[in-house]
């Protein structure tokens, strides 16, 4: 087996603060295919952004090695230097531009002063041959093709670089089933053509498919490294040690049983991206009943939040199918506007971006999605208002001098305590919460998951959409996982384990 | 207890945004009087320059709301102009009376901004395209409009009283301050009677409920700067021929919208779109609907703005409204309108048309150069968004 090609050595890595990173180590072989597993917010892509120089030296603690030698990264163009290429989760083409023309962006063939575009045609035709993509026309506009043919642009334009490692950051999450197997192979064919493969993915089939090695990390630390042609390896064992986290008495207990009775009722939804013609969304079918807690989980692309947006009003104007029946009355939303009026509400992850309006105070926020109800005769009544936003400041505890300060100046637990009470001020029946403690800190939390059970004791039926296992387990009556779009499991409150409920997320 | 300076400071340091146009507008108002040995501060000056900056103003308000929710609209010279030639036409050739024509032009107005915010709202059009498109197509309605006699002259007094004549005085007090408008004064105190007494209303009302409020200090001093500068200009206007009828509709204008802005949902639901438009989207307010009413205002201040403009002329001509959206925008912009959307005044716009009039005015004065009229514009445009950049930046 010889030495590492690549060695990452104790590495620590902290955002303002908050440490992401503990002592890490990592190690792949040369001309192997290794994969890297874990739950969202393992640390995962943080790692992989150390590798290739977008974090550059300094910002991290630990070393990297590469057979052997120490290297500081300072950039991309480092990285790049020394054979890494990475491919990240979001696809980065310009879609204005050409297929050869992003293969060899930034690093354009030149002839004098000019693009030797001849040249460049030919040679995006021999790397598009590599990765078997002769389909695709090099002169074709990259918003012309498919994701899966992006995605082969993508690989083409990092191999242009002759690196001797690449590293692909989920490229199957948006692939359909044989998409993902062609993919695979192709992969395999370029480790026989001498390419070091680092993969992420938690698909954990596909994993096992080509993996020979795998390393597990859990909450920013190594758990698990596993040599695939030493040992035995299988599903079960991967996700023992992905969910290994400890649950603790963070979760306030129920303050009330559910009730029988059904609020919210989902019927074969399926949503449709529009831009590509894919699932975001198929056949869901969920119910939701007074004073439940429902928790909605699933790993990244499952389709989470394109659910909750489309049953919102679909303001991102997906294709959308199915039927949504509140308290047994089919109803039909335009606009989210339409779902405030019949009291469905969604609250997003995205609080700085879709949330909240952060150059406006506490007060204009709380008040904004239901101003109507503190007119009169069209002016709103600023004494009234006041007395809504300071009640709300003193229900869920706030924190801020006055409710006339701006949002922005908040910390993260405090701004989605606005949001939450922004969307209490509309009196909601259903509420869908995605991610409502993204960001937020473990006193925060405690108080928002105390929060949640109070609305459901109030009789609110309550869609909990996470990524956080724990978080869904810790409160939820009972659980839906997605996968790709659609629900792969149903598990009451308190027969779910982290085993089962990850079990049917990596389907 | 701290000291007044230290207030002061403090206050300068947090608020420097909010009355850095006022203290400008001061400051040049100042250096013009001296420079042109008090011939600047005569009544009939001010007069003037009040009368001179009506029709850009009320265009300056519109524009505020239309950056504010992240557009921009370079079709309303033209459209100000044009709309002013139908007035004339409709006066002039038609007989219409003074009161249906401006009614004519302003549901014209409305109607054409209507056309502007569908195109935005509705097919996407960037705004800077579509209304570019509106500037072109008006200019040429204009010189069609005025084609045959080239420029009209209105005849119609009623309608040429607006640009030219004054709010008539109390009858019955001849004999009373002789020299000056009893009616201008009259209003000029009541008006700074009223400002005092709800600032007051609304500082206690503020301490009450423990929010930050000016200390009492600096609550007086902006109270007497404030006061001091209404009673100058009424005084001002008083002695010369008292409040115009054109001042008058800039303030209705000016106090109607400061009220919607400030008081009514729309104007909070306008502010959200301009903050954050898919946060507005997410809470249920129709982004769309919002867009539409804000050009369609536009349109509506824009007819306003022509017919201001043909009375104060008593004519309809082929250049009216030339440049006029520069000069509308540069003073929302210099009113501190952040062009990243969601924070302007309407009240502070309408001082940024002041003081680009007053330069232009105070120039002329001077007999200062056209050619380094229009530099000096450009470089006090410049340097009043750089401060802005620069202040709103430190303040993250």
């Amino acid at each position: 087996m010889g030495a590492p090609l690549i060695e990452l050595v104790n590495v620590n890595k902290s955002f303002s603060g908050v440490q992401v990173l503990f002592n890490v180590n990592f190690k792949v072989y040369p001309g192997e295919i290794h994969c890297l597993v874990g739950e969202n917010g393992a640390g995962k892509s943080t790692l992989m952004k150390i590798l290739s120089g977008v974090y550059p030296y300094g910002e991290y603690e630990g070393e990297i090695l590469i057979e052997g030698n120490p290297v500081r990264f300072f950039s991309i163009k480092d990285s790049e230097r020394a054979g890494i290429a990475i491919i990240h989760q979001e696809l980065s083409l310009v879609p204005e531009m050409t297929v050869y023309e992003n293969i060899f962006l930034g690093n354009e063939i030149k002839k004098g002063a000019v693009v030797d575009v001849m040249e460049e045609i030919a040679r995006a035709k021999e790397l598009l041959k590599k990765v078997k993509g002769e389909e695709i026309s090099p002169t074709a506009k990259a918003k012309d093709l498919s994701v899966s043919m992006q995605q082969l642009v993508e690989i083409a334009k990092a191999l242009s670089k002759n690196p001797k490692v690449l590293i692909l950051d989920e490229p199957t999450s948006a692939l359909s089933e044989t998409e993902s197997e062609n993919l695979l192979s192709l992969l395999k064919e370029l480790k026989e053509q001498g390419v070091t493969i680092i993969l992420i993915s938690h698909r954990l089939k596909e994993v096992l498919k080509v993996a020979d090695s795998i390393t597990v990390l859990r909450d920013g630390r190594t758990v698990a490294y596993f040599d695939c042609k030493k040992e035995e390896v299988d599903e079960q064992k991967i996700i023992k040690h992905m969910v290994g986290r400890e649950i603790t008495n963070l979760y306030p207990p129920p303050l009330s049983k559910p009730s029988d009775e059904v609020v919210m009722e989902v019927k074969n939804w399926s949503v449709v991206d529009p831009k590509t013609g894919r699932y975001l969304v198929k056949d869901v079918n969920l119910k939701v009943r007074k004073g439940e807690i429902v928790g909605l989980f699933g790993l990244v692309g499952a389709g989470r939040t394109e659910l909750g947006l489309s049953l919102f009003g679909n303001l991102y104007r997906y294709f959308v199918q199915g039927e949504i029946f509140l308290n047994g009355q089919r109803v039909h939303f335009r606009k989210p506007a339409d779902a405030i009026r019949y009291k469905l509400l969604y609250l997003t992850e995205d609080r700085k971006q879709k949330g909240l309006i952060l150059i406006n105070t506490v007060k204009e926020n709380i008040t904004l999605s239901n101003l109507k109800t503190l007119t009169k005769q069209m002016v709103i009544d600023e004494l009234e208002e006041i007395a809504v936003a300071q009640n709300f400041q003193k229900k869920l505890g706030i924190k801020a001098r006055h409710v006339e300060v701006k949002v922005s100046t908040l910390s993260g637990g405090n701004q989605q305590k606005v949001l939450v009470a922004k969307g209490l001020f509309v009196e909601p029946e259903v509420i869908i919460l995605d991610e409502p403690t993204r960001g937020v800190d473990v006193g925060a939390k405690y108080e928002i998951y105390t929060l949640i059970r109070q609305l459901a004791m109030e009789g609110k039926a309550i869609l909990l959409i996470s990524s956080e296992l724990p978080e869904i387990l810790g409160l939820s009556d009972r659980i839906y996982v997605m996968s790709k779009g659609r629900i792969t499991g149903e598990l009451k409150g308190d027969e779910a384990n982290q085993e089962k409920v990850m079990a049917y997320a990596v389907i | 207890m701290r000291s007044f300076y230290g207030h002061l400071k403090e206050f300068l340091r947090e608020n420097v945004r909010d009355y850095a146009m006022f203290i400008a507008l001061l400051v040049i108002m100042i250096v013009f009087a001296i420079l042109s040995g008090g011939d600047f501060l005569l009544p009939v000056n001010i007069s003037n320059l009040v009368d001179q900056t009506g029709y850009i103003a009320v265009l300056s308000i519109g524009e505020t709301l239309i950056i504010v929710i992240r557009h921009i609209d370079l079709s309303v010279g033209f459209l100000s102009g044009f709309l002013g030639a139908i007035a004339a036409i409709l006066m002039q050739f038609h007989h219409f009376s003074a009161f249906t024509a401006i009614l004519i032009v302003l549901i014209l107005g409305t109607l054409a901004g209507l056309l502007n915010g569908s195109l935005v709202a509705y097919l996407r059009i960037p705004a800077f395209v579509a209304t570019l498109a509106g500037w072109l197509a008006y200019r040429g309605a204009l010189l069609l409009a005025t084609k045959g006699p080239g420029t009209i002259i209105i005849t119609n007094k009623t309608f040429n009283a607006i640009g030219n004549d004054f709010i008539p005085d109390l009858p019955f007090l001849k004999n009373f301050m002789p020299g000056y408008h009893k009616l201008t004064l009259l209003i000029g105190i009541i008006g700074v009677v009223l400002i005092v007494y709800f600032s007051l209303k609304n500082r206690n009302e503020q301490a009450r409920r423990g929010f930050d409020v000016l200390p009492w200090d600096m609550f007086l001093l902006k109270m007497v700067f404030i006061s001091g500068l209404l009673l100058y200009l009424t005084f001002t206007l008083a002695r010369y021929r008292g409040i115009s009828w054109t001042f008058v509709i800039v303030l209705i204008v000016t106090a109607v919208y400061s009220f919607i802005t400030n008081r009514t949902v729309l104007g909070r639901h306008i502010y959200a779109v301009g903050g954050n438009p898919e946060a507005a989207a997410l809470s249920g307010i129709d982004v769309n609907k919002i867009t539409l009413i804000v050009f369609a205002s536009m349109g509506f201040l824009s007819g306003l703005s022509g017919v201001l403009f043909a009375s104060r002329l008593q004519s309809a001509t082929t250049t009216a409204g030339t440049l006029f959206e520069l000069y509308a925008i540069a003073g929302a912009f210099i009113g501190g309108v952040s062009a990243s959307g969601g924070v302007g005044k309407v009240v502070n716009s309408l001082i940024g048309a002041f003081v680009m009039s007053t330069l232009t005015n105070g120039m002329n004065l001077l007999g200062v150069d056209i050619s380094l009229q229009y530099i000096i514009l450009g470089l006090v445009l410049a340097t009043a968004v750089i401060f802005d950049v620069a202040t709103r930046s430190r303040g993250r």
